[in-house]
């Protein structure tokens, strides 16, 4: 099985595909938050390759051209914020202040429960970039020397969390203003979470897509600061 | 053909921000380096809309599946990490929460005060 497998360059991919296909499906049927395409895609393809008893590898020799284009697909949001870019001056304040103290609450947050389950201080950089986008957040990682690995499963479960959570979060706090709601999911939950906004609505979506950016800056240097303390 | 000159432009970009990132001696990576040039580019209008739109909207829609493969690398590492996996995942939980009400509610007010006056 594997030795097929191991040739192919579009198991993965169509496996990959057909996963999210099937999560976008039922999350369309059922309307069920915890059906997201993305959480139900990856927990379809575990569960085909350990059933079947195949490899990663083998599997990511065809996946990793689904996420080929990642970093361009990102670098293309900022078509998103350039939209938005009368929305954004006028609330340029409130941007930098919102974005500024979410990311602030993330790093400080991280840092009280690092010391409250006596994490390492490795243990403690590895999570401090956990709420940014993962291309940063594992550069992050690597600078900080946390465990890399770590960092960028954290950084996708807390993406496909704030994918999943963001909606019910911002009713339950009663979050309406739409450049608060996709500030607060930008902040929190990087690329994923801004699948999410772009759902909710355009101006959501841009703001979440320009917080990704901003976050990530202002993380590197609270990490400076934070990674200093604990 | 509007996709290729869209795709070459975009990959170019993509290209600074690889430079930017080798050359500049900080941990900024490079998508960073790449939407902020783009969005220069769009500000100064250096670069149209209309030369990347389509392309860019195409990539913008897709991006959710392209998170699917690093997901389920979560199967490689678990050995190594399933022992503090409940640790990391409340840190996950927590802070994600506590960061949604602090951005959310910080930005919401400033508005509000901002609208008043």
């Amino acid at each position: 099985m594997n030795g097929i497998l191991f040739g192919s360059q579009y198991f993965g991919a169509a496996l990959t595909i057909g996963a999210f296909m099937v999560g976008r499906v039922l999350q369309k049927k059922t309307g069920f938050v915890l059906f997201n395409p993305i959480l139900v895609g990856v927990a379809i393809c575990i569960a085909v390759l350990k059933v079947f008893d195949i490899d990663y590898e083998a599997y990511n020799h065809g996946a990793q051209f689904v996420s080929y284009f990642l970093n361009i697909a990102t670098i293309s949001l900022a078509i998103l914020l350039y939209e938005q870019l009368t929305v954004l001056k006028k609330n340029f304040l409130a941007i930098i202040i919102g974005i500024s103290s979410g990311v602030l609450a993330s790093v400080a947050s991280v840092l009280a429960l690092s010391i409250m389950f006596g994490f390492t201080h490795q243990e403690f950089v590895t999570m401090l970039p956990h709420s940014i986008t993962t291309a940063m957040g594992m550069a992050l990682s690597e600078e900080y020397e946390g465990y890399v690995s770590v960092t960028v499963a954290g950084i996708v479960i807390t993406g496909i969390l704030g994918n999943v959570i963001a909606v019910p979060a911002l009713k339950l706090f009663r979050i309406t203003d739409p450049v608060a709601k996709g500030i607060a999911i930008g902040t929190s939950s990087h690329a994923l979470g801004t699948a999410k906004a772009l759902e909710i609505g355009e101006v959501e979506g841009a703001m979440s897509g320009l917080s990704i950016a901003v976050a990530g800056l202002i993380t590197v240097i609270a990490m400076a600061v934070f990674s200093g303390i604990y | 053909m509007k996709y290729i000159p869209q795709y070459l432009i975009i990959l170019t970009i993509g290209f600074a921000a690889e430079i930017m990132n080798a050359v500049i001696p900080a941990p900024v990576p490079a998508c960073i380096y790449g939407i902020i040039i783009l969005f220069i580019l769009l500000c100064s209008g250096i670069l149209k809309l209309d030369h990347i739109k389509e392309s860019a909207r195409f990539l913008i829609d897709v991006q959710p599946v392209m998170f699917i493969p690093a997901g389920v690398g979560l199967i490689v590492i678990w050995s190594e990490v399933k022992d503090s996996v409940l640790f990391y995942l409340a840190v996950c939980v927590v802070s994600t929460v506590f960061t949604i009400l602090v951005a959310g509610w910080v930005t919401q007010i400033v508005i509000k005060r901002r609208k008043k006056s």
